[in-house]
């Protein structure tokens, strides 16, 4: 009924089909046998094979040998899904002299093989899909990809360990890197730390001089206390928007001595420190910690007298010889242009108080998330590093109970992967700074890196509890007098086979890591796409982790997944190579995908003009027809979709194409 | 049950950001789900030509569907809205085809909704199913038949009108 | 708005005092609790034991008849026992269609279509989302000023089905009660079995259980319980004698959550059934109200 006919009337079309079993992974699902048997006997086709691994080097080679000796022209390969491996068998046909758009992938793995179970409905499909490629291929044209200049700029979105990481990366290449972080400094979560696992050093020591780096980078720009607020453009040449809101402290003259601290008015602390987790207070005037970067104060308009009541002899000012304190600083734009994104946002951890109030966390003064306690522990944190719980007491013993907000369709599914072991590292701490005995409640101990379960074993010697089960409750409810006064820990022990209630006076509750409550937002600033979970999804877990589909931003960190700090600063390298890979060829190709109008046929009825979002559809008033600039054009299709002369096609995906593919899926019976 | 035999033969549209990567999702995720649908991959589910939807029906789809990013999630900015704006008006024109509503569906799933896949493909595949073949081929073939014979009765009547009027002449 | 109303065998027999103080409080606000006609043991205990669609089976019928003559009203049903196996009725109808097919076959030699649409309600669920706090704060007319309570929801209202608070820590009581001017003393064992048939089979288990609640309420100072079903306040009210003479002296007046509510709105204690108490509540209450006048 649609058929318009054939495209580019090439009689001579020479078809080669190449079957992928995938190992078994489609052999066991698709009789790839039957499959290639039937494909040669499609139109056109001269030669169809089913091999082993077809992405292989030999499989690759068996597609270039038979370009080269049976003149092919046309290459289908049914394989996996082309997000995969579209770019290895396009590579394959242009090796062998054949215009890489001459190659087509059918999807027979991940939208076939793997989601049925009935293998002759499956081998059917798969015989279907690939009818509807021949059919395709016939109509694809020699493209040639556009290349368009790079910007060599990388922008690199939170400043916790893996955005230092890369940033550092990339500005010792050379590159120029704007760092944008939220807070007030960069550190991120693992400035928090006192100690890091396994090897139990000091996580200052290794995070405080790459801070100090990247304040000293001549290369880096760092604004701290800002957002991205806005991203236009696409790989190569993007353009971000960046809102430094005010801290109302003049960061290029304040040096940092802190005396408009001890100049507050208030002469007490009064106020929740955020950066102490709550632990301790801090006045207005404030500096998140003492090594923080950039070291410049903020003042917290919250709670400032000057900003609440208009009312304060403001002696910050008086004492401050650099003029650096400014009330009527106000939030400033940034727009910046870059090739590269990186993102490495990192997460939040668990919130146990009214998603798992079983545990008691809110309700009993001395049960702590292990963030708090990664304070307590901290010889720079609010007790200077002495274990004293809330009532000033010292612990006799100490509960930690894993999987908090962790491996529980209740709260989160996923297992957060480094809290078995940082709960060891507290384990191990506590016990040193208190001499308390230390349970450990675990579910299962994972314990997967370079010495961790050496360390696990550590821990056993030690003397630390370990009993297996998850806890049920805690609670002050005491039965007998040793319980009197203290939390209470029921557990199943399901390596004992009976329920026990341990006692004890603190509680650690080891809570798991999410995706920051904003992650969604984030993720639609960039344009990319969540995994189940709301972590930021790579392009591919094995072949791609630290890309997104979209090209030109990278992933660095937990804002992808839960992972340790080696993971991290591994993943963070990564990313900086792929951003300097991108940036260094100075070019970026961009797929053909694009529109164009066929001048002849275009009657000038503008129907398209104002459906293109990137404004790359023009009117020529003079010749009364449109045009597509191919340098705006994205390839959405959308202009496609609407041209009522059918004068507007998209390469790659032209009407004829899609109609071919529409017609051979039906075709059969 | 009726209709037990009959297998619904389901074109898919799906953009290649959201819906085609959620059905990679599916498979690599190994979920099951009915394997009546053949998935044709576009860059965007405002590249929708309301003409493919058509062709498809017309050339013996039995269903199809539509998968879109969420709104506020196009890869370019907003071309599923003008999906949903021609999905509208593809729904209109189906019900005065007297093409009943489910068999066609405008579904936005997103990257990480690979179970969304498995659910919308299975609910279609039954819902199509229980409606039963649409079978427009056919009908088309019927119609043709149809109007064949309404031809050839005119041309009869026509024939046997010629035949009636050239006897009078000859009679006068 | 109209509810209908399913009391199950407890609110007429050992829980009437929880069916005078629901109906009392319901009317009292305006609230139309409309008993459904011929209805049947909701399949509890010993038929989901023994045969579990028997049970669906008798279950589906009552709430069948709900929707059949008021198929707008969600039902409200008092008893966590009959609360727990309508919702899960429901939910297993809804779930497994082989289920649906046999309780569809039982409902249609009764001559009853069932289309699960009733919503099964408990009355702390409608009191705190349908007539909301403000209303019950404005129908308070003695506040139970100085009256320590300790909130105990036993087990079913909200496992497995958290239909309308959180499943391990439930808080609808506790702010009804700070609502009504009372003190709420932080029970941790508010969901902790209350020995329930075990009493019967197990003494050594249900009467520990008995004991170790009523314990603790009284350790934490609570002038008494209150509580949502009538199988728990049945337990502890009927067996802490002989918790006490096995594990030692306590004294702990266990009252309807409803009761409460009853006394705030000023209704009589004779109209709420305060008088069917084993352990008396009366006293606790004098006192409380005494030492709040000082």
């Amino acid at each position: 009924m649609m058929d318009r006919g054939n495209g580019n009337g090439r009689s001579d079309l020479r078809i080669g089909v190449y079957v992928c079993h995938c190992g078994i992974n489609i052999a066991s699902m698709v009789d790839v046998k039957r499959v290639a048997e039937q494909a040669a006997a499609m139109p056109n086709v001269v030669v169809a094979r089913d091999y082993k691994y077809m992405c292989s080097d030999p499989g690759q080679e068996m597609v270039q040998q038979d370009i080269r000796e049976l003149n092919l022209n046309r290459v289908v390969v049914a394989a996996c899904t082309p997000l995969l491996h579209e770019p290895t068998f396009r590579g394959a046909c242009e090796r062998a002299g054949l215009n890489p758009f001459f190659c087509h992938m059918v999807n027979i793995r991940e939208h076939d093989a793997w989601v049925h179970e009935d293998r002759e409905k499956a081998t059917v499909k798969a015989i279907d899909l690939i009818r509807a490629a021949v059919r395709r291929v016939k109509h694809h044209k020699a493209l040639e990809r556009r290349t368009v200049p790079i910007n060599p700029n990388v922008l690199v979105v939170g400043g916790g360990i893996a955005g230092i990481q890369a940033a550092l990366k990339i500005a010792s290449a050379g590159r120029h890197v704007y760092l944008v972080e939220r807070e007030l400094s960069i550190g991120g979560h693992m400035a928090k730390f006192d100690k890091t696992f396994p090897t139990l050093d000091c996580a200052a020591c290794i995070l405080t001089p790459k801070m100090s780096d990247v304040k000293k980078h001549p290369n880096i720009t760092l604004w701290t206390y800002s957002e991205v607020d806005k991203v236009d453009g696409y790989v190569g040449n993007f353009k971000a928007t960046v809102r430094r809101k005010p801290r109302y402290i003049n960061e290029d003259t304040c040096v940092g001595c802190l005396e408009c601290i001890d100049a507050c008015v208030f002469k007490e602390p009064r106020f929740t420190d955020e950066y102490n987790e709550g632990l301790s207070k801090r006045k207005p005037m404030h500096i998140p910690f003492p090594q923080a970067v950039p070291q410049v104060t903020a003042i917290d308009p919250e709670t400032c007298l000057r900003f609440k009541t208009g009312k304060c002899k403001s002696s910050c000012v008086t004492v401050c010889d650099r003029n650096a304190i400014d009330f009527d600083q106000k939030e400033r734009i940034e727009e910046i242009n870059v090739g590269a994104i990186i993102l490495s946002t990192g997460f939040q951890t668990f919130e146990p108080k009214d998603r798992l109030p079983q545990y008691g966390y809110g309700i009993y003064d001395n049960i702590y998330t292990a963030l708090e306690v990664e304070r307590l522990v901290n010889s720079a944190g609010p007790t200077e590093g002495e274990v004293v719980l809330r009532d000033g007491s010292k612990p006799r013993a100490v509960g930690i109970i894993h999987c908090i907000g962790s491996r529980d369709t209740k709260s989160n599914i996923w297992c957060s992967r480094v809290c078995c072991m940082y709960s060891l590292k507290l384990a191990h701490l506590l016990k040193e700074r208190t001499g308390a005995e230390v349970y450990n409640f675990y579910i299962d101990m994972r314990t997967p890196g370079k010495g961790y379960e050496e360390f696990y074993n550590k821990l056993l010697e030690e003397g630390v509890h370990f009993i297996r089960g998850k806890v049920g409750a805690v609670n002050d409810w005491a039965i007998t007098p040793e319980e009197e006064g203290r939390l209470v820990i029921r557990v199943e022990d399901t390596l004992g086979g009976f329920v026990r209630r341990v006692p004890v006076d603190m509680v650690v509750l080891s809570t798991g890591l999410e995706p920051h409550k904003d992650a969604e937002d984030v993720r639609r600033k960039f344009n990319i796409s969540c995994s189940p979970g709301g972590f930021f999804l790579e392009r591919h877990p094995k072949l791609a982790p630290v890309e997104t589909a979209s090209g030109g931003i990278f992933l660095a960190g937990c804002c992808q997944g839960p992972k340790d700090i080696p993971d991290t600063v591994a993943q963070a390298g990564a990313a900086a190579a792929e951003a300097l890979a991108l940036i260094d060829k100075g070019v970026v190709e961009l797929e053909p995908n694009t529109a164009f109008i066929d001048a002849e046929s275009c009657s000038g009825c503008k129907s398209c003009l104002s459906l293109c979002p990137y404004t790359a559809i023009s009117f020529i008033e003079a010749e009364k027809r449109a045009e597509i600039n191919e340098a705006l054009c994205k390839g959405c299709g959308t202009c496609v979709a609407a041209c009522p002369s059918g004068s507007i096609i998209q390469n790659l995906f032209e009407d004829e194409e899609i109609f071919s593919e529409i017609a051979e899926v039906l075709s059969n019976g | 049950m009726a209709n037990q035999e009959f297998e619904p033969r389901i074109v898919a549209f799906f953009c290649n950001w959201c819906t085609y990567t959620a059905a990679d999702l599916a498979g690599v995720s190994r979920m099951k789900y009915a394997s009546n649908i053949r998935i044709i991959r576009l860059m965007c589910s405002g590249r929708v030509d309301p003409q493919f939807v058509m062709d498809a029906f017309a050339r013996g789809a039995d269903g199809v569907l539509i998968g879109g990013c969420h709104p506020g999630d196009c890869h370019y900015i907003s071309g599923n809205y003008k999906c949903l704006r021609r999905y509208h008006m593809l729904e209109r024109m189906m019900a005065d085809l007297g093409v009943e509503k489910d068999r066609l569906r405008l579904e936005w799933i997103s990257a990480s909704e690979g179970d969304k896949v498995k659910r919308v493909v299975n609910e279609m595949v039954e819902q199509v199913r229980a409606l039963g073949p649409l079978d427009l081929p056919g009908r088309f073939a019927d119609w043709d038949a149809e109007m064949r014979e309404l031809d050839e009765k005119v041309q009869r009547e026509h024939d046997g009108a010629c035949e009636a009027h050239a006897a009078k002449e000859t009679q006068s | 708005m109209q509810y209908s109303y399913y009391p199950g065998c407890s609110l007429k027999g050992s829980g009437r005092a929880y069916e005078e103080s629901v109906l009392a409080v319901f009317d009292h606000l305006g609230i139309e609790l409309k008993e459904i006609d011929d209805w049947n043991c909701c399949g509890a205990t010993a038929y989901m034991s023994v045969d579990e669609r028997r049970s669906f089976a008798l279950a589906a019928r009552n709430l069948a008849i709900s929707e059949r003559d008021m198929p707008e009203s969600p039902m409200v049903v008092p008893c966590s026992g009959c609360y727990v196996t309508l919702n899960k009725t429901c939910h297993v109808v809804k779930d497994y269609p082989a289920i649906k097919d046999d309780v569809t076959k039982a409902l249609d030699r009764a001559g009853l279509k069932w289309k699960n649409q009733v919503p099964v309600r408990h009355p702390l669920d409608v009191l705190m989302q349908d007539v909301g706090l403000d209303r019950i704060k404005e129908a308070v007319v003695k506040p139970l000023k100085g009256l320590k309570i300790a909130p105990y929801y036993g087990c079913q209202i909200v496992r497995p089905y958290a239909e309308f608070d959180h499943q391990i820590h439930p808080t609808s009581m506790d702010r009804m009660f700070e609502a009504l001017g009372a003190t709420v003393v932080h029970y941790p064992l508010k969901t902790k079995c209350c020995g329930g048939s075990m009493t019967g089979t197990a003494p050594e288990v249900g009467l520990r259980l008995v004991y170790l609640l009523l314990k603790e309420a009284a350790k934490r100072e609570a002038d008494l319980m209150a509580t949502v079903c009538p199988l728990c306040q049945f337990n502890l009210d009927a067996f802490a004698k002989e918790a006490a003479r096995a594990y030692g002296p306590v004294n702990m007046p266990v009252i309807y959550f409803t009761q409460l509510l009853g006394l705030a709105m000023g209704l009589s204690e004779e109209k709420l059934g305060l008088q069917r108490n084993i352990i008396s509540a009366k006293n606790a209450l004098k006192g409380a109200a005494a030492a709040a006048a000082r």
